[in-house]
C-alpha cells in the first residue's frame, strides 16, 4: 500500500463518512485502490477534508505537501526517510524477481549523458553503482570532452547531493506544492491570455537546449506576447556584438588548435574558459607535441591584463593594461595591411618593439595556421579584428578557424536583454516573471536593482537548485533537478547535441525548465522525458524514432547534430580608435573566478578547495595586485582594504600576485553569496557589487582604502610573507631542476638535457641486493608531461571524486591540512628582466604519489601500515595505520595526508550515497595518499583474470589521467615495453623528480619544451642555458 | 661493597668534603629518614606539589578532549608532522641519561661521590621516562589501536615493522624503564627496612616491609645485594648509550634535510647528558636547601656535576658545528638551504639564536669556578640549559620538516594551546612525582651514606 492510502485511511477512522460509504458499498467484487481519492472519488474526499480541516487543505490533500510537512518535523526523520522523500514515479516500479542481466550489485553501470555548464553541453559518462550516480568521466565521442572534463564538471556530482538542495516547492517561503503551483501559475496566466500572454516574461541563462526552444516555441504560439530574456553574468555579449561587427550578424567560432603553429591571446583563456576549453586543451597540446606531431610545435604568445592560466603557458607573455589589448590588435592588424584599420598612435605600452615585430613576423610567416582568439571579457572591436586578422592570415581559409551558425537556441545580447527586462519589470509591465535557474538578484551588474524591479511583479517564480539571493525574494520556488535527475538535451560548443538522461530519481520534489514550461503552456501533466521525445519527435519525424532515441541515449551524441558552416562575409569595419585614458586611480579587471566560475557553483566544496591556478587561493577571492603596485600603495598581503569604483564600495582582501599589470586590480566573480547554503555563504567578497553594466568586464578610477584590517586568505602553499616565498619557491625549484625545461632549440640539439642536470644514483646503487626488487608481472608506473599540463586542476577534484577524498574547510587549508591527493604544484620564474615584478612565467606540476621503488615511507612505519605490492605500487593500509605520521614526515614529496580530525562526513546521507563503494572511506587519525586508482587496477586485474587473459593497455585509467584535458597523464604497465607510459619514460625527456635523492619514483616526468621567438631573447632560454650549463 | 673502597682515590683539590663535618651514622639516619617519618614538609612543597597536581590536571583534561577530537587540535600539520609531542618525547628521554649515568657509570668508575646524589637522579630518570612515555601515546592518530605496535601473537599473524626506528624505539625505551626501575628499586631495598624499622606500627610501615623484602641486613643479604647492583649497573651502563641513539635515530634513518646525519647518535647522547644533569641540578638545588641535605649534597657535587655539564656541553656544541659543518661541505642544496633557513632566515632563526644562546653561551660560565659552586648562579644556568636542550630538540624536529625539498610543500607550525597543555602537563606529572618521593621515600641512600661517612672516618675518602 502507498503511503498516501495509509494516511488517508486514517482520515476514515477518525471522521465519519459523511456522504457515501454507499459508494464503497456500490463497488463490488475483489477492487484494489490506492487511495480513498480513487475508491470515493475526488469530490467526496475533498468536501470531507475542507470541512474537518480548513486550514491544512493543501497539506492533507497533497501527498507531496504532507510529506513534506513530515519532512520538516523533525530534523532527524528528514534524511532518515530519504527514500520515501522521492515523488513516488509514475513509472512501474518492482524489485527484481528476474534481475536484469546488467545489474551486479558492486559493479558499476556507465551511462552516456550530458552536463551543463554554463548553457553548453560537456559530454559525459556518469558511473552508477546500483542506481546511485557516483562519478562523471568524459564522453570519449563527444567533441567539447574526447575523453576528458574539466573541474567543474567533475564537481557537478556534488552538486546533485548537496545537503543544501532545495528540497522542496516553497509559497513566500512557506513549503507548498508542486500542484499549488501549477494553480498559482494558472491563475497568473488567466489574467493576461486575453492579451496574448503580454506580461509573461522567462527569465533563462543561455540555452542551447532544442527541446527549450520548441516548447519556447509553442508558447510563443499560445502567448505572442510572451517574452523570453537570457542573462548570465559570463555571458559572450562581447563575443557576439564582435561577430556582429565583422560579419553583420552572431556566428560562432571553432577553432582548430591542431593545425596551429602561432596563437596570440588577446586577453584570452581558452585552455580553460569557455564551453570549449577541454577541447581546445586537448588540441593545443597535440600543437605543442614536439615529438608525436612530426617535429612541429606551436608558439602562444599572450598579451594580458590579469594573469591566466593560459598566459602561464605562454612562450611570450606580457601584461598590459586592459585597453592596451586592443590598441595592441589594432597596431597588429594595421601592420598586417588589414583594410579599414588604423594604426594606433604609439606603442602599447609594456610591449616591446620587439615583441610587436616577433607577433607580426610569425603571423604573416604561419599562414593558414596562425589563430586569434579574443578573450570574452575584451570589447566587441577586439573580437572584431581578431576575425578580420584571421581572415587575413588566412586561417579561416585553410579551415583552422570555422565559422558556424548559432549554437544558442536564440542568440541575444545578455546585458541587453536584462536591461529591458528590468525596465519593463519597474514599468509594471510584467506580471509574471519565471526564472529559470540563475540568480539575478545576487549576479547582476551593481547598477541594475533586480530586487527592486522584482517587488512591482505579481508573480515571480523561481526554479531553482538551492534557496539563493532571488529565490527569498520570490513568490515562488521550485526545486530543480539535477543534470542527473531529468531528462533534457544540451548542445556542445560546435552544436552537437546529446540527451540527457536520469540515472536516479529525484532526490527530492524537483522540476526541471522543461516542467515548468509545460506548466505555463498548460501541460503540467507531461513530463519531461515525453517532453523531450516530443521535440524531437517534431524535428526529425517519428519514423524510426525509437531506433533513434536509443542510438542517441547509447552513445551520448545526435550524429549529425553539429552546427552547419555559416557563410559569413567579412565587413571590415571597426569602430573609431578611442583611447582610454590612464587616470589617477588603478584600473579594475573583473574575471570570473578561476574555479567558483560566476558564483552560482558556490556551495560546492570540492570546487571551494581547489587551489585556484597561479595563486593557489581556496575558499575566498581577493583583490589581485602586483606587489610593487602595492608596495607603492602601502599595501601587504591579506590587508583588508575598502575597494572602491563607481560610487560602490566592497571590502575585500588584497592578495599579491605576481605578473599583473602594474597600478591595476583584478576582482573574481562569484563570491559574497550571503544564501546558497552552508558551504558558500559568507565566502569572500561580491564583486557584482562593484561592476557596471555598460562595461562590466572593466573600469577605470578603482581606488583601495585600507581599513587597518587583516583578511587571513587560505592558499596551499607557505603561509608566510607570501612575496619572498613565492620567489624563494621559484628559486628553489630552478635550483633543484624541479621542473625542467627548455627552449626547443636547445632541445633539439641535446634531447637528454633533463637527464644531465642532477646526479641520480643508478639502480644497483644499493646495499640490498637489486635482484631482490623482480616484478614478474605487472608493473605499474605514471608518467606526466609537463609539456602538456597547463595546471587546470581538474586531476584534484576527479581525485577527489573517485577516491572520496575528504574537504577540510578554509580553516584546516590555512593549518596546510589540505587532502587532495594530487596537487598541482606552481612556481613563479623571473621574468625577462630577471626581477618578479614584470612579467613573471609560471610552470604547474602535478604531483601524485611517487609510488618510489625505493620508497623512504615504507621502511619508517613501525606497524607496517605502507608496503610495497608485488605490482610496485605503494600500498597503503588503513585498517593497520595507527598514525604515527612518519611516513609523511620522510616523504620528499609531501604527498602524504593525514587525517588530523574527522574531515569526512559520516552524517550526511545524501554524501554516503555519492561515495565511490570500491573505496574506503577514511576515518580520523589515519594516513592517506594517491593509491594509484588501485581500486581501478583490481577490477581490471579481476575483469582479466576471470578473461584468462592479461590486463590490456589503456584498459586500467586512473581518475586524474582520464579527466586530464591535454592527456599530461598516462599511467600503464611499465613491464610492457609497448604501453604508452613505458614508451614516454623511455623518452629522453624523462626525468624523475628529485630522484637524486634516490627513491626512484614511478611517476616520472617529462620535461616541458617552449617554443620561444628566435627573435626575442628570453627568460626562458636563459633557463635553458642553465641547465645546459650545470649539465658540463 | 669492599670491592669498591679497596683503591683510594687519587687526592683531588675538592672545593668540599663529600660530606659535612659532626655526623654520625645515627644523624645519618634521622637525617635523611626524617623527611619521611617525621618531619613536616616545608612549605615550598606544598607549593610544588600544588603546581605540580594543577598542571597534571591540565594534562589530564587537554588528553580527554584530545582523544575525543582529534590530533588536529595540536599545531601539527603537512609538513610538519611531529610537533611538541616529539620535541617532549626527545627532552625527556634525555632528561632521563643523567639518573642512569650517576647510578650506573660513576659505580662502575668508583666515584664516591655518586653516592648522595644517585637515588635523587635515579628517582627522576624514572619520572623523566614516565614523561616521555605518555608522548607516543598522545601523539599517535589512533590511540585505540598503538598496541599494533607491539609483537604481539594475533591471528593475522602480522608482525610489527622491524625496520622502523619507531619501533626500536619502543623496545629501547621500554628497556630503559625497566632496567632503571630494578636499579632504582634494587637500590632502595636496604633503606626501605630502614624505614621500615623505624617507622610505628601501621599500615605504612606494613607496606615499606613490604617492599623490603624482608631485608634484616645479613651478610648474605649484603653479599648478594651487592652482586645484584653491580650487575644491573653493568646491565644499565650501555643504556645510557643507546637508548639515545636509538632515538636519534628516528631522525637520523629518515631522508629529511637537517634529519639524516651521522653526528645525532654522540650528538644526542651527549645532548642527553647535558640536559640531564641540568635537571639533576635544577631539582637538587632547592630540594638540598628545603630538605636540610646540604651536609650530604655538598658543594663538592654541584662542582662534579657543573663540571658533566661543561664537558656535555662542549660536546654538544661541537655537534652544532658539525652540523653547520656538514651542510656546507656536502654540497646538497637541500642541506644548505634548510641549515640557511634554520639559522638565519626563517621564522624560527630566533629559537636558533636562542638555543645558541642557552647551550653554547652559558655552559662558557661554568670556567668560572666561582659559578660552579654558588648555588643560585648554577641553579639559574641548570634552568638555561633545561630550556635550550628543549629548544634544539624543537629546531631538530621543526625546523628541517618545514622546509624540505619540495618548495611548494614547505609550511610552519605554530603551537597550539593544546601543545602547550601537553608539555606544560607532562612537567607538572613530573613535579607531582618528584614531591612524591621525596614525601614518601629516603631521598639520599641512607646505607651508602653511612658508609661513606665510615670511609670518611677512615680516611679512605675525602
Amino acid at each position: 500500500m502507498s503511503p498516501e492510502a495509509t494516511s488517508t485511511t486514517k482520515i476514515e477512522t477518525t471522521v465519519e463518512l459523511p456522504v457515501s460509504s454507499d459508494s464503497i458499498m456500490t463497488k463490488k467484487g475483489p477492487q484494489y485502490w490506492r487511495s480513498l481519492d480513487e475508491l470515493l472519488g475526488k469530490q467526496e474526499i475533498d468536501a470531507l477534508v475542507h470541512r474537518e480541516f480548513p486550514a491544512q487543505v493543501s497539506d492533507v490533500l497533497d501527498p507531496v505537501g504532507r510529506r513534506n510537512f513530515l519532512k520538516v518535523m523533525g530534523a532527524s526523520m528528514m534524511l532518515a526517510g530519504l527514500s520515501s522523500c522521492a515523488r513516488q514515479p509514475d513509472e512501474k516500479i518492482v524489485p527484481y524477481i528476474k534481475p536484469p542481466e546488467y545489474a551486479v550489485p558492486g559493479k558499476a553501470n556507465y551511462y552516456a549523458t550530458a552536463v551543463a555548464e554554463n548553457g553548453y553541453g560537456m559530454g559525459v559518462v556518469a558511473t552508477s553503482f546500483e542506481g546511485r550516480p557516483t562519478k562523471y568521466e568524459g564522453l570519449r565521442e563527444h567533441p567539447a570532452s574526447l575523453g576528458a572534463t574539466n573541474a567543474t564538471t567533475q564537481a557537478a556530482i556534488l552538486d546533485m547531493y548537496d545537503p543544501d538542495r532545495l528540497d522542496t516547492v516553497l509559497n513566500e517561503g512557506d513549503i507548498s506544492t508542486w500542484k499549488s503551483f501549477i494553480t498559482a501559475v494558472a491563475k497568473g496566466l488567466n489574467g493576461i491570455d486575453t492579451k496574448g500572454g503580454a506580461g509573461l516574461r522567462i527569465l533563462s541563462g543561455t540555452v542551447t537546449s532544442p527541446t527549450f526552444g520548441w516548447q519556447f516555441q509553442r508558447l510563443q504560439a499560445l502567448y505572442p506576447e510572451a517574452r523570453w530574456h537570457q542573462f548570465t553574468p559570463l555571458n559572450k555579449d562581447n563575443v557576439k556584438a564582435g561577430a556582429e561587427l565583422a560579419f553583420g550578424r552572431i556566428v560562432d567560432q571553432v577553432i582548430d588548435f591542431t593545425q596551429a603553429a602561432v596563437v596570440l591571446s588577446l586577453d584570452s583563456n581558452f585552455l580553460h574558459e569557455g564551453p570549449a576549453a577541454v577541447r581546445y586543451a586537448r588540441d593545443y597540446a597535440l600543437s605543442r607535441d614536439f615529438e608525436n606531431n612530426g617535429g612541429r610545435m606551436s608558439r602562444l604568445y599572450a598579451l594580458e591584463s590579469s594573469p591566466t592560466g593560459t598566459g602561464a603557458q605562454a612562450d611570450h607573455r606580457v601584461t598590459v593594461r586592459y585597453p592596451g589589448v586592443e590598441t595592441f590588435a589594432r597596431t597588429v592588424a594595421a601592420r598586417l595591411g588589414i583594410a579599414g584599420c588604423e594604426a594606433a598612435a604609439g606603442a602599447v605600452t609594456g610591449v616591446s618593439d620587439a615583441w610587436l615585430n616577433a607577433v607580426v613576423e610569425d603571423l604573416q610567416a604561419n599562414r593558414g595556421k596562425a589563430i586569434v582568439v579574443a578573450g570574452p571579457q575584451q570589447p566587441a572591436a577586439v573580437h572584431a579584428l581578431a576575425h578580420a586578422i584571421n581572415a587575413q592570415t588566412g586561417a579561416v581559409e585553410a579551415g583552422t578557424i570555422s565559422y558556424i551558425e548559432p549554437v544558442e537556441v536564440q542568440p541575444t545580447l545578455h546585458g541587453a536583454s536584462l536591461a529591458s527586462l528590468v525596465a519593463d519589470m519597474n514599468s509594471g509591465a510584467v506580471q509574471i516573471l519565471v526564472i529559470l535557474g540563475g540568480n539575478p538578484v545576487y549576479d547582476t551588474p551593481a547598477d541594475i536593482n533586480f530586487a527592486d524591479a522584482m517587488t512591482k511583479v505579481a508573480l515571480c517564480a523561481h526554479l531553482t537548485s538551492a534557496r539563493n539571493e532571488t529565490t527569498r525574494l520570490c513568490h515562488w520556488a521550485v526545486p530543480q533537478n539535477h543534470s542527473l535527475e531529468c531528462w533534457s538535451d544540451i548542445r556542445a560548443y560546435d552544436g552537437t547535441t546529446s540527451l540527457i538522461q536520469p540515472l536516479i530519481l529525484p532526490l527530492y520534489a524537483g522540476k526541471s525548465a522543461h516542467d515548468v514550461l509545460n506548466v505555463l503552456l498548460g501541460e503540467d501533466e507531461i513530463d519531461d522525458l515525453n517532453t523531450v521525445q516530443a521535440a524531437w519527435m517534431a524535428k526529425r519525424g517519428a519514423e524510426g524514432f525509437p531506433a533513434f532515441w536509443k542510438q542517441a541515449l547509447a552513445t551520448g551524441i545526435i550524429t549529425g547534430t553539429a552546427s552547419p558552416k555559416a557563410t559569413v562575409q567579412h565587413k571590415l569595419q571597426f569602430p573609431a580608435h578611442v583611447p582610454v585614458e590612464k587616470p589617477a586611480g588603478l584600473d579594475i579587471v573583473f574575471l570570473p573566478d578561476p574555479t567558483i566560475g560566476d558564483g552560482a557553483r558556490a556551495n560546492n566544496a570540492w570546487l571551494q578547495e581547489l587551489p585556484k591556478p597561479l595563486t593557489n587561493l581556496t575558499w575566498d577571492n581577493a583583490v589581485h595586485i602586483n606587489p610593487r603596485t602595492a608596495r607603492t600603495l602601502h599595501l601587504q598581503h591579506e590587508d583588508e582594504v575598502i575597494v572602491e569604483f563607481g560610487g560602490k564600495e566592497v571590502k575585500a582582501a588584497v592578495m599579491m600576485q605576481f605578473g599583473h599589470p602594474q597600478n591595476a586590480i583584478t576582482v573574481h566573480l562569484g563570491y559574497g553569496r550571503t544564501h546558497c547554503g552552508a558551504v558558500g555563504a559568507g565566502l569572500g567578497f561580491n564583486a557584482y557589487a562593484l561592476q557596471q553594466s555598460a562595461s562590466p568586464w572593466f573600469g577605470t578610477n578603482a581606488s583601495l582604502r585600507k581599513t587597518g584590517n587583516t583578511y587571513v586568505l587560505a592558499r596551499t602553499e607557505e603561509h608566510y610573507n607570501i612575496e619572498q616565498s613565492q620567489i624563494e619557491q621559484g628559486r628553489k625549484a630552478a635550483d633543484r631542476h624541479l621542473v625542467r625545461e627548455a627552449a626547443l632549440d636547445h632541445f633539439k640539439e641535446h634531447p637528454d638535457f633533463a637527464q644531465h642536470v642532477a646526479h641520480e644514483p643508478s639502480e644497483d646503487f644499493t646495499l640490498y641486493d637489486p635482484a631482490e626488487k623482480k616484478y614478474d608481472g605487472y608493473n605499474w608506473g605514471m608518467s606526466i608531461d609537463l609539456n602538456k599540463c597547463t595546471g587546470c586542476g581538474v586531476c584534484v577534484v576527479a581525485c577527489q571524486s573517485e577516491n572520496n577524498t575528504a574537504v577540510v574547510g578554509k580553516d584546516q587549508v590555512l593549518l596546510g591540512r589540505e587532502m587532495q591527493w594530487i596537487r598541482v604544484d606552481r612556481y613563479y620564474r623571473a621574468g625577462d628582466d630577471g626581477t618578479f615584478d614584470g612579467d613573471v612565467a609560471a610552470v604547474h606540476q602535478p604531483v601524485p604519489c611517487m609510488q618510489c621503488e625505493n620508497a623512504p615511507c615504507e621502511p619508517v612505519c613501525p606497524v607496517g601500515a605502507t608496503m610495497h605490492s608485488e605490482e610496485g605500487l605503494n600500498d597503503m593500509v588503513y585498517n593497520r595505520c595507527v598514525g604515527t605520521r612518519y611516513c609523511a614526515n620522510n616523504c620528499p614529496y609531501k604527498v602524504r595526508r593525514f587525517n588530523f580530525f574527522k574531515y569526512s562526513d559520516h552524517g550526511a546521507e545524501q554524501l554516503k550515497m555519492m561515495r565511490n563503494p570500491n573505496v574506503t572511506v577514511r576515518s580520523r587519525g589515519v594516513m592517506e595518499k594517491c593509491t594509484y586508482c588501485v581500486q581501478r587496477i583490481n577490477i581490471a586485474r579481476i575483469d582479466a583474470k576471470r578473461e584468462g587473459r592479461d590486463v590490456r593497455e589503456g584498459e586500467i585509467v586512473t581518475a586524474c589521467q582520464a579527466a586530464c584535458p591535454s592527456t599530461a597523464i598516462v599511467f600503464g604497465n611499465i613491464a610492457d615495453p609497448n604501453s604508452a607510459v613505458a614508451r614516454q619514460k623511455a623518452s629522453k625527456r624523462n626525468y624523475g623528480l628529485i630522484a637524486d635523492v634516490g627513491t626512484r619514483p614511478r611517476t616520472t616526468y617529462l620535461a616541458k619544451l617552449n617554443n620561444p621567438s628566435p627573435a626575442l631573447q628570453t627568460a626562458h632560454s636563459g633557463a635553458a642555458d642553465n641547465s645546459h650549463q650545470s649539465e658540463h | 661493597m669492599e670491592a669498591r673502597i679497596k683503591t683510594v682515590p687519587p687526592v683531588l683539590k675538592a672545593v668540599a668534603p663529600l660530606m659535612e663535618d659532626g655526623h654520625s651514622h645515627e644523624s645519618i639516619s634521622r637525617a635523611v629518614s626524617d623527611v619521611v617519618l617525621e618531619m613536616p614538609m616545608p612549605r615550598p612543597w606544598y607549593a610544588t606539589i600544588s603546581v605540580g597536581l594543577i598542571l597534571l590536571s591540565i594534562l589530564g583534561i587537554s588528553t580527554a578532549i584530545l582523544f575525543w577530537e582529534g590530533l588536529g587540535l595540536w599545531g601539527i600539520n603537512n609538513p610538519v608532522g611531529w610537533g611538541f609531542a616529539i620535541v617532549n618525547l626527545v627532552w625527556w628521554i634525555g632528561i632521563g641519561h643523567a639518573g642512569t649515568l650517576i647510578s650506573a657509570i660513576l659505580l662502575l668508575f668508583n666515584q664516591d661521590w655518586r653516592t648522595a646524589i644517585n637515588r635523587f637522579a635515579e628517582a627522576m630518570t624514572l619520572f623523566a621516562v614516565m614523561c616521555a612515555g605518555i608522548f607516543p601515546l598522545l601523539h599517535v592518530g589512533r590511540p585505540w589501536a598503538i598496541f599494533f605496535i607491539l609483537p604481539y601473537p594475533n591471528t593475522m599473524a602480522l608482525w610489527p615493522q622491524f625496520r622502523s626506528p619507531l619501533l626500536w624505539d619502543v623496545f629501547a625505551i621500554s628497556t630503559y624503564f625497566t632496567v632503571s626501575l630494578l636499579f632504582w628499586y634494587t637500590g632502595l631495598i636496604p633503606d626501605l627496612a630502614t624505614l621500615r624499622d623505624r617507622m610505628p606500627k601501621g599500615i605504612a610501615r606494613s607496606i615499606y616491609g613490604f617492599f623490603a623484602l624482608g631485608w634484616r641486613g645479613s651478610a648474605r643479604h649484603w653479599f648478594r645485594y651487592e652482586m645484584a647492583y653491580i650487575l644491573l649497573g653493568g646491565m644499565s651502563a650501555p643504556l645510557v648509550v643507546s637508548v639515545h641513539t636509538i632515538v636519534s635515530f628516528d631522525f637520523a634513518v629518515s631522508v629529511i634535510p637537517g634529519w639524516h646525519t651521522t653526528i645525532f647518535p654522540p650528538y644526542f647522547v651527549a645532548g642527553a647528558i647535558y640536559s640531564g644533569f641540568a635537571m639533576v641540578l635544577t631539582i637538587m638545588i632547592p630540594a638540598r636547601e628545603w630538605f636540610g641535605m646540604k651536609d650530604f649534597i655538598t658543594l663538592r657535587h654541584l662542582d662534579n656535576m657543573a663540571k658533566v655539564m661543561l664537558a656535555t656541553g662542549l660536546v654538544v656544541c661541537y655537534g652544532y658545528g658539525c652540523e653547520l659543518f656538514f651542510a656546507w661541505y656536502s654540497g646538497s642544496d637541500y642541506e644548505r638551504t634548510m641549515m640557511w633557513y634554520r639559522g638565519f632566515e626563517s621564522p624560527f632563526a630566533w629559537v636558533y639564536l636562542c638555543l645558541l644562546l642557552c647551550n653554547l653561551v652559558t655552559p662558557q660560565f661554568l670556567w668560572i669556578k666561582w659559578m660552579r659552586i654558588t648555588p643560585i648562579p648554577l641553579f639559574i644556568i641548570s634552568i638555561i640549559v633545561n630550556i635550550g636542550m628543549w629548544l634544539e630538540r624543537f629546531v631538530i624536529v621543526v625546523t628541517s620538516l618545514r622546509r624540505d625539498y619540495l618548495p611548494s610543500s614547505w609550511g610552519t607550525y605554530t603551537p597550539t594551546i593544546f601543545d602547550w597543555a601537553a608539555y606544560i602537563g607532562s612537567i607538572g606529572l613530573f613535579l607531582t612525582m618528584m614531591c612524591l618521593f621525596v614525601k614518601f621515600l629516603p631521598m639520599i641512600s641512607i646505607f651508602e651514606l653511612r658508609l661513606q661517612h665510615h670511609l670518611m672516618k677512615r680516611g679512605e675518602i675525602r
